[in-house]
């Protein structure tokens, strides 16, 4: 990496995460009075309590492998289930006009206002959190497909009739080709609300096994200020994490040819 | 009715109304025969891609027979519809792999034609890469692969610049002379009707008819310079003679549009 790199790129950032960092401790050791100090521990004390005290840090990362987990299931399944939606409705007009109306109605609820009729169907268990989810971030996946499957236009399509292709074939040499820059951008976004979906939604089921939720709701119960910043540190990170993996999938797939960080010279 | 030996296709009386019942096409006649090159000129809106969907069975007729003699078509559209995934030689294999010609056969036939067009080295390019002239001798290719007896063209060369223009008209002569097609070409452009074909169609304004036709007697191969000879000219303002009459003496055609 170019000196040149270095500074534009991520000189800025860097510059922006000290500004913030010193803002932290300027509201910690000066602002607050040292009795007053819990409200806001420094960032050291934060990452001293929370992650570098074994004792503390293994209920963190235990709650965090448990929430990592229920994202990524309930990632995979609301792909597997939106993709398969979103391709059924992109068949026949009659799928799209009898489930559309109902997907939406599912991303206008508030989810986690069903989390106790949830929990009291499904227990409190990893079904349940799972479950919300997959309710939280289904939409996203199966409008991206929808809307990606049909972007192939008439042109494309009219050359594919012209040769007799089959429903299969248009669907496999065109039009999920073409979906792929919708359908993965649905995914990521689908991906980031798995986090919200895991974390918000263990914090609301407030018993089983504890994720981040459950700690960050304790913590703050106990005033325990530096596990409860490191507990929503983490769950950022996470956050984050979900985000850039989808980040780095569409650039492997779609960054030859789509949008404009495409890289267009012949290889 | 099958179509005699050498009439490639047959349209009688043919009509296209929509549903929303706009007529594009009422009462068409044409007849074209094997190797002719035939061009279809006419105001805008008059129905000239629907001729080509109709021919191409993409559209059903509303009225009259459409008649195709058994062969190998080609269709080429107004954008080159290039898939941006592919790289363009698996664009160029395209309808060879929906016909199911084996990899092998593909890829040789695709090499033959990148060449034929030009594009010899830019296989490995995305269409995004390439130019928009290069892009629709991508799109000529894609076709050719396939050795269309009957090719239709629709205003292929329309979104061009006057200069890549007349380049890929002169390329598109040389193709036709090498090759033994049968052309429908649909264009906006008088000139590049006449430098083009054998004969040319003059359509009249929505719903199109026929309502005139120029033969251009020179032979092929055509040098580019036949374009200032004036005979070249004197066919050309026949041509546009019968636009300005089809289209009531309102629109503006001039020979070089």
């Amino acid at each position: 990496m170019s000196l040149a790199v270095l500074r534009t790129r991520w000189l800025p950032p860097a510059v922006a995460l000290a500004v913030f960092l010193g803002l932290w401790y300027l509201v910690s050791d000066v602002v607050l009075d040292a009795d007053r100090r819990f409200l806001l521990p420094p960032p050291d004390a934060v990452v001293e309590v929370a992650f570098l005290d074994p004792v503390n840090r293994a209920p963190l990362l235990r709650g965090l492998a448990l929430s990592a987990t229920v994202a990524l299931v309930g990632f995979l399944v609301a792909a597997v289930l939106g993709i398969a939606i979103g391709t059924a409705m992109s068949q026949a007009r009659w799928v799209e006009r009898s489930l559309y109306p109902y997907a939406v109605f599912l991303q206008c609820v508030p989810i986690l206002a069903l989390v106790p009729v949830i929990g009291f169907w499904f227990d409190f268990g990893l079904t349940s959190r799972v479950i919300v989810t997959v309710l939280i971030a289904l939409f996203p996946v199966i409008s991206g497909t929808l809307f990606g499957l049909q972007s192939a236009d008439r042109g494309q399509h009219d050359l594919l009739s012209l040769h007799r292709a089959s429903r299969v074939t248009r669907l496999l040499k065109l039009q999920f080709p073409s979906a792929l820059p919708a359908l993965l951008t649905g995914l990521q976004v689908a991906a980031t609300l798995a986090v919200v979906g895991a974390v918000v939604g263990d914090l609301f089921f407030k018993q089983g096994t504890p994720g981040i939720g459950v700690l960050i709701d304790m913590y703050r119960a106990r005033l325990q200020t530096e596990q409860l910043l490191g507990a929503a540190l983490l769950a950022c990170l996470l956050g984050v994490a979900a985000f850039s993996l989808l980040g780095l999938l569409i650039r492997a797939t779609t960054g030859g040819w789509h949008g404009a960080t495409a890289d267009h010279r012949p290889r | 009715m099958p179509a005699p030996d050498d009439v490639m296709l047959a349209l009688a009386s043919v009509g296209r109304t929509f549903v929303d019942g706009t007529a594009a096409v009422r009462d068409l006649n044409l007849r074209v025969h094997r190797g002719e090159f035939v061009s279809v000129v006419g105001p805008s809106g008059c129905g000239k891609s629907t001729l080509l969907r109709l021919v191409s069975g993409l559209e059903p007729a509303t009225a009259g027979t459409v008649d195709v003699a058994p062969c190998r078509l080609g269709y080429v559209f107004q954008d080159p519809t290039l898939l941006p995934w592919r790289t363009v030689t698996r664009n160029v294999e395209l309808l060879a792999e929906l016909e199911g010609i084996p990899r092998d056969e593909r890829r040789r036939r695709v090499a033959q034609v990148l060449d034929l067009v030009g594009l010899t080295g830019f296989g490995r390019a995305r269409p995004a890469a390439l130019s928009g002239g290069m892009r629709m001798r991508a799109s000529l290719a894609r076709s050719l692969v396939l050795e269309p007896e009957l090719f239709l063209l629709d205003e292929p060369f329309g979104a061009l610049d006057e200069l890549t223009r007349e380049r890929l008209n002169d390329e598109m002569v040389a193709l036709f002379t090498d090759s033994a097609f049968t052309a429908l070409f649909v264009t906006h452009s008088v000139a590049e009707a006449v430098f083009l074909s054998s004969r040319v169609v003059v359509l009249s304004p929505r719903p199109g008819h026929v309502v005139g036709e120029v033969t251009v007697p020179f032979p092929y191969p055509r040098p580019g310079h036949l374009r200032f000879t004036p005979e070249f000219g004197r066919l050309a303002s026949r041509v546009s003679d019968l636009l300005r009459d089809a289209d009531g003496g309102n629109a503006d055609w001039t020979v070089s549009a």
